[in-house]
């Protein structure tokens, strides 16, 4: 269609990178030498990013198809390949995932004690399988790489994590592994359907995108894939897994599990569902939307109870993710730029505010937002850094989060007013439960009683979180080369979503003519 | 001139951020000099763009200065971009004019506090916001702004961080007024889609308005009364009114420059700004007018009791911006905006003149503990008491013109009750405002001595804005003195911005206008009635607090012997008709219960369901292990050949961890589910 197909393997470069770091720091970094393994995992992430810096200057914004393709052929005989592509879609997940990863390197710098080469390895690996979820466009080679990224994130929840870590890690692993299967399930209906209908047998979704099965199979097939996504998101109510995952991971697993892992799910609605699945994805979109916006009202109530830091953080995810969902089932333009962009703004911002938690958990040992306050005394620094992160979350304009949550609601808004009205509910428990965090551990006399040291930001830190914080600001002031950059993909999306619901309606119905000609009962029988 | 519009808001916005960033290392003189100086030419500029303004012909008065895109979406484009017009240039000359004063004032006022480089980039933080919000060429321009100066007030409330009731009052201000925003933004959408449906893919003021006839009328109600709840929020009108007074924890320059002279008149602005829409709605006009006038009313009669110096300014704020509202809400927009202008000089004045005050009483607001101190402090009383003057309604003070105007304005078109209320709150305004006169600075000091002792005037930086002020509180009416021909000079310069609602408004009020000689009469007459009720109202409060008339009071005015008269009144007043009671039983509590209802459940039901998931795994594991030993291994054990290996096979798959387990009953949910799909 509009693929470019790669002059050089730029994408599977990409993909492997991490990969290959990994595998060197684990073969020949000594393990009592932390210096050599923290800064050979610095060099591989940035280097990846500089890499990952090729794709935004070369891309072409006005292609809505994949550029930089990849394809070959795996395993013949099932239809498998190895398909690589970028698109608006993912051009900015990329990035996000080649960023966070940078973050996630320096926010370990110190934090993690014990097994460092291997923890390293793991965020490397982590950053190999997001990125082949994000990348390929063949459903079995999608699936591979989504199951595979749940692998690094379970050892970096159960071995680095603290309290409850064990539970934890199998409880995350169980709730998406059997997400999985469904979507795995999904999947091979969609294959067998889709051969038996058209006689091409295969995973490639390009093919499959061009024709969808019928209304009736895609109703089945999108539950089961909704489970598959929805565990990601997470979407009320399966999103239990999120606070205890997010409260045990060290904070670099949290960081990489909030901005780039809980991106798969919505970002599989938004690339397969809709695509492959338009007349059940209009069919569930209503009820879709209704739950979304309980995830917002409910995870921002649930969110104002919490008392330990991280999980404030962590259920607001899930208030944060139900604006997602919300934009991407509005089925318009509008929604699915705001939910893409809230994607990447959720990463940036909630990737922060999970950074920021972790400074003050590696000082204090203590997330429990009763054990200090009055921080702003102490580390003015680290306030500052906090409050712009908790505007930018709260969706004050001038940050990201404002440009992401207006075309949700624009778009939710034109899909059904009402829906808009609610959503609006949740901005406000939003800065309710923000704000009242900042004041309870920002403000006040200065309180703490524990043994440890409270210095401000180191150099370091700072760099970490300032990262981040141009992101904030950039996207709020000038969204416009971001949108731009998905926009055309975007389109692509809706008409997709468009053309493929009247094809499935009338590859559903038995040809008009059929019905009224003579002859044609007899050729039915016939077959 | 004024394509450089921009730069009014960049400079304090430079401050912010130099101050801000690098203001800890700076002397506190650089960083005062420094953001008063930056205030001091962005208010220069504005002068320049009004000369600039007046200049052109009145048809041309209204320039659009684009800055750059900030979003595109398909057809959706916005832009940052300013409108320079009659009403946002008077709205920057407040703005950056008012604010300057204040900048200087604060440089003797906070000059004792540690965080003075915070203050001040704050301040200039707030004034780049503000300046946004009333430049602003489109509704999310000034989203922008009014979100911010929203941000800059929760920070500035909370300035004293370490006290409790200060950051509390700053959470409370940002709640409340998102919960007003929120019937803003959902306004905004609703005319977004509505302007959409009809091809108009703008948000700039200029093809809103220009469209807005083609909406229709309930639309039109609808959009325009989300709007007013978030002028509600901004502009502390009843109910969202609460935030103000507990807003008085910020240091006093802030209670000044943003909660009396600017932030808080932005629902003034923006009701204004939107004539064109509101003159289109009647109904929604009577809401707005009604909820003013209540507002001015509830708030003055709160007002009359309290005993903070500052607690009185901010009820008589809410109360003035009830009167401007009142105003606007039956289409008087001028009238409105003229009042938005002389309120910003008089009630600035107060507060810094209380702020003065406080810095002489060594931090003491309460007015039972003052009295006597027009002997210490000259130039502060004597501002001080201009400033009440003026906002008691008294010729030819500024406070007396506007005011008026809005009552005649009201008289005219008809709405008596509200002319009623607005004359009875008049009274109560110069009532209350003379007894804090009285309490402060008459009789004998009640302060203790220790405090008595420290009372001195306060330094030029101060005192030198204040007579600036008074100068302005004296004379800031000339421009909408009526009498002359044709309106007031207000009335010419704004009447361009105006002429939408105008248009509508004449219409329907053309048979009011049949003799304009024996209207001039009867404003004249009511003019007098509404100075008398202004005079009676300080006369009552001499009787009652300023000691040489207090011998001429009957017997029951007497302070103490009212209170105990009217002693269930009495209560309710003082303790503010408890709204914030009411709204802690019936609205913050439920949804504390219901946070924690939510998290019970899930923590509870959800993830109840999931443990208890696991758990039936497991137990079903240990069943099947013991089946396993008891009746497999017996099997094979009995058989004792052959089978030795399914027995392995199946041991394996018993091994007892859960995952083996979920990945049998996932499979087998697979299968059950597969044979579903495929019997479809």
């Amino acid at each position: 269609m509009h693929e470019i197909a790669a002059t050089f393997p730029i994408l599977s470069t990409l993909i492997f990178l991490p990969a290959v770091g990994a595998l060197l720091i684990i073969f020949f970094a000594r393990p009592e030498r932390r210096e050599l393994i923290r800064w050979s995992a610095l060099g591989f992430s940035l280097l990846e990013f500089v890499f990952s810096l090729y794709l935004p200057l070369t891309y072409d914004t006005a292609n809505p198809g994949l550029q930089w393709v990849e394809r070959g052929v795996w395993i013949k005989r099932f239809g498998i390949n190895y398909i690589l592509g970028v698109d608006g879609i993912t051009l900015l997940l990329v990035l996000l995932t080649t960023l966070v990863t940078i973050v996630c390197v320096l926010a370990s710098w110190n934090d993690i004690k014990v097994k460092f080469k291997w923890f390293m390895a793991m965020l490397l690996f982590t950053e190999t399988c997001s990125l082949g979820v994000f990348m390929s466009m063949d459903l079995f080679l999608f699936y591979i790489f989504w199951e595979a990224v749940l692998l690094p994130m379970v050892f970096i929840i159960g071995i680095w994590g603290g309290g409850r870590k064990l539970y934890s890690a199998i409880k995350f692993f169980i709730f998406t592994f059997v997400g999985s299967l469904f979507m795995l399930l999904g999947v091979l209906v969609l294959y067998f359907y889709h051969g038996a209908a058209t006689g091409v047998y295969t995973f490639d979704s390009t093919i499959l995108f061009q024709n969808p099965v019928i209304p009736a199979v895609q109703f089945w097939i999108f539950i089961a894939f909704f489970l598959g996504f929805a565990v990601k998101v997470p979407l009320f109510p399966l999103h239990t897994w999120l606070p205890d995952a997010h409260t045990e991971a060290p904070t670099a697993g949290s960081i990489v599990l909030a901005a780039v892992l809980l991106k798969l799910g919505t970002y599989g609605f938004l690339r397969f569902s809709l695509p492959l699945l338009p007349n059940a994805s209009m069919r569930f979109a209503p009820l879709l939307m209704v739950i979304s916006i309980i995830a917002i009202i409910y995870g921002a109530l649930v969110t104002i109870a919490q008392k330990d830091m991280k999980k404030v953080v962590a259920y607001s995810s899930v208030s944060h993710m139900g604006f997602v969902m919300l934009g991407i089932f509005a089925l318009n333009i509008d929604g699915f730029r705001g939910g893409l962009l809230q994607m990447i703004n959720h990463g940036v911002s909630t990737g922060a505010l999970f950074l920021l938690v972790g400074m003050i958990y590696e000082r204090t040992h203590t997330r429990n937002i009763g054990d200090y306050k009055g921080l702003m005394k102490t580390m003015p620094v680290f306030g500052a850094f906090f409050l712009i992160t908790v505007l930018s979350s709260m969706g004050l304009p001038s940050t990201n989060g404002f440009v992401g949550e207006l075309f949700i609601l624009i778009g939710a808004f034109q899909a059904y007013p009402l829906y808009a009205v609610f959503a609006v509910v949740g901005v406000l428990l939003g800065a309710v439960y923000l704000l009242w965090l900042f004041q309870r551990v920002f403000m006040g006399d200065f309180f703490y009683n524990g043994k440890h040291v409270l210095e401000d930001l180191c150099f370091r830190e700072i760099i970490t979180g300032a990262a981040l914080l141009i992101l904030i600001f950039w996207i709020g002031l000038c969204p416009k080369v971001f949108i731009k950059s998905m926009d055309a993909s975007l389109n692509e999306v809706v008409r997709l979503v468009d053309v493929n619901s009247k094809k499935a309606l009338a590859a559903a119905q038995p040809p008009v003519v059929a019905a009224v000609e003579p002859q044609a009962p007899a050729s039915r029988v016939g077959r | 001139m004024v394509q450089y519009v921009w730069l009014i808001p960049l400079l304090p916005l430079i401050g912010a951020f130099i101050n801000g960033v690098f203001g800890s290392r700076l002397s506190k003189t650089t960083v005062g000099v420094l953001a008063s100086a930056l205030m001091g030419v962005s208010f220069i500029i504005a002068c320049s763009i009004f000369v600039h303004i007046i200049s052109l012909p009145v048809h041309e008065r209204s320039i659009e200065v684009s800055v750059y895109n900030w979003m595109t979406s398909g057809q959706f484009s916005v832009d940052i971009n300013f409108l320079v017009d009659p009403l946002s240039t008077l709205m920057i000359l407040v703005v950056t004019g008012v604010g300057f004063l204040i900048h200087v004032y604060s440089t003797g006022y906070m000059h004792h506090d540690k965080a003075f480089w915070r203050f001040f980039s704050y301040l200039n933080l707030f004034v780049f916001f503000m300046l946004m919000l009333v430049l602003g060429g489109n509704y999310l321009v000034m989203f922008l702004g009014w979100e911010g100066v929203g941000l800059c007030s929760y920070l500035l409330i909370g300035f004293w961080y370490e006290k409790k009731s200060a950051s509390d009052a700053g959470k409370k201000a940002f709640v409340v007024n998102r919960v007003g925003d929120f019937g803003f933004i959902l306004g905004l959408f609703l005319l977004f889609w509505t302007l959409s449906d009809s091809g108009i893919h703008s948000l700039n003021y200029g093809e809103v308005f220009a469209h807005a006839g083609s909406i229709d009328p309930a639309t039109i109600t609808i959009i325009t009364l989300l709007l007013f709840v978030g002028a509600c929020g901004k502009s502390a009108q009843f109910p969202l009114y609460v935030w103000l007074p507990d807003a008085m924890e910020g240091p006093t320059p802030v209670s000044a420059l943003i909660h009396a002279a600017t932030m808080v008149t932005a629902g003034v602005y923006m009701v204004a700004r939107n004539n064109a829409l509101y003159s289109l709605a009647p109904f929604t006009g009577e809401i707005v007018a009604s909820v003013g006038i209540f507002t001015a009313f509830f708030a003055a009669s709160i007002g009359l009791v309290q005993n903070d110096i500052k607690k009185v300014l901010a009820y008589s704020t809410v109360s003035q911006l009830g009167y401007m509202f009142a105003a606007v809400g039956v289409g008087a927009y001028t009238a409105g905006v003229f009042h938005l202008m002389t309120h910003a000089f008089f009630k600035g004045l107060l507060f810094l003149g209380s702020g003065s005050v406080i810095h002489a009483m060594s931090g003491e607001q309460d007015m039972r503990k003052m009295g006597g101190l027009h002997k210490h402090l000259k130039f502060t009383s004597t501002t001080f008491i201009i400033g009440a003057v003026a906002i008691a309604g008294i010729p030819p003070l500024a406070g007396f013109w506007s005011k008026d105007e809005i009552l005649w304005e009201v008289f005219e078109k008809g709405h008596i009750y509200i002319w009623i209320t607005g004359l009875v709150t008049a009274g109560m305004t110069a009532f209350y405002m003379f007894r804090q006169v009285f309490m402060t600075f008459t009789g004998e000091c009640r302060a203790d001595e220790h405090t008595k002792h420290h009372i001195h005037e306060s330094p030029k930086s101060m005192t030198v804005p204040l007579i600036i002020l008074a100068v302005l509180a004296v004379t800031g009416g000339v421009v909408g003195i009526p009498f002359f021909e044709e309106g007031t000079a207000a009335h010419h310069f704004l009447n361009s911005v105006f002429s939408h609602g105008a248009a509508v408004v004449n219409h329907q009020g053309a048979a009011a206008h049949d003799s304009e000689a024996i209207y001039g009469g009867l404003e004249f007459i009511l003019m007098i009635v509404s100075v008398c009720v202004g005079a009676l109202g300080i006369f009552l409060a001499s009787l009652m607090y300023y000691e040489p008339m207090k011998k001429y009071a009957p017997s029951f005015w007497k302070a103490e012997v009212m209170a105990s008269k009217f002693s269930g009144l009495y209560t309710l007043l003082y303790n503010k008709w408890y709204v914030d009671e009411i709204y802690d039983a019936c609205i913050v509590n439920p949804i504390k219960r219901a946070c924690a209802a939510c998290l019970r459940f899930d923590l509870g039901v959800l993830d109840g369901m999931v443990n208890g998931a696991g758990w039936l795994t497991r137990f079903a594991a240990w069943l099947s292990h013991k089946f396993d030993i008891y009746v497999i291994d017996g099997l094979v054990n009995s058989m004792a050949t052959g089978v030795s290996l399914d027995g392995r096979i199946l041991r394996r798959l018993s091994s007892g961890q859960i995952q083996h387990y979920a990945l049998v009953f996932v499979l087998g949910l697979i299968v059950i589910f597969g044979g579903f799909i495929l019997g479809y």
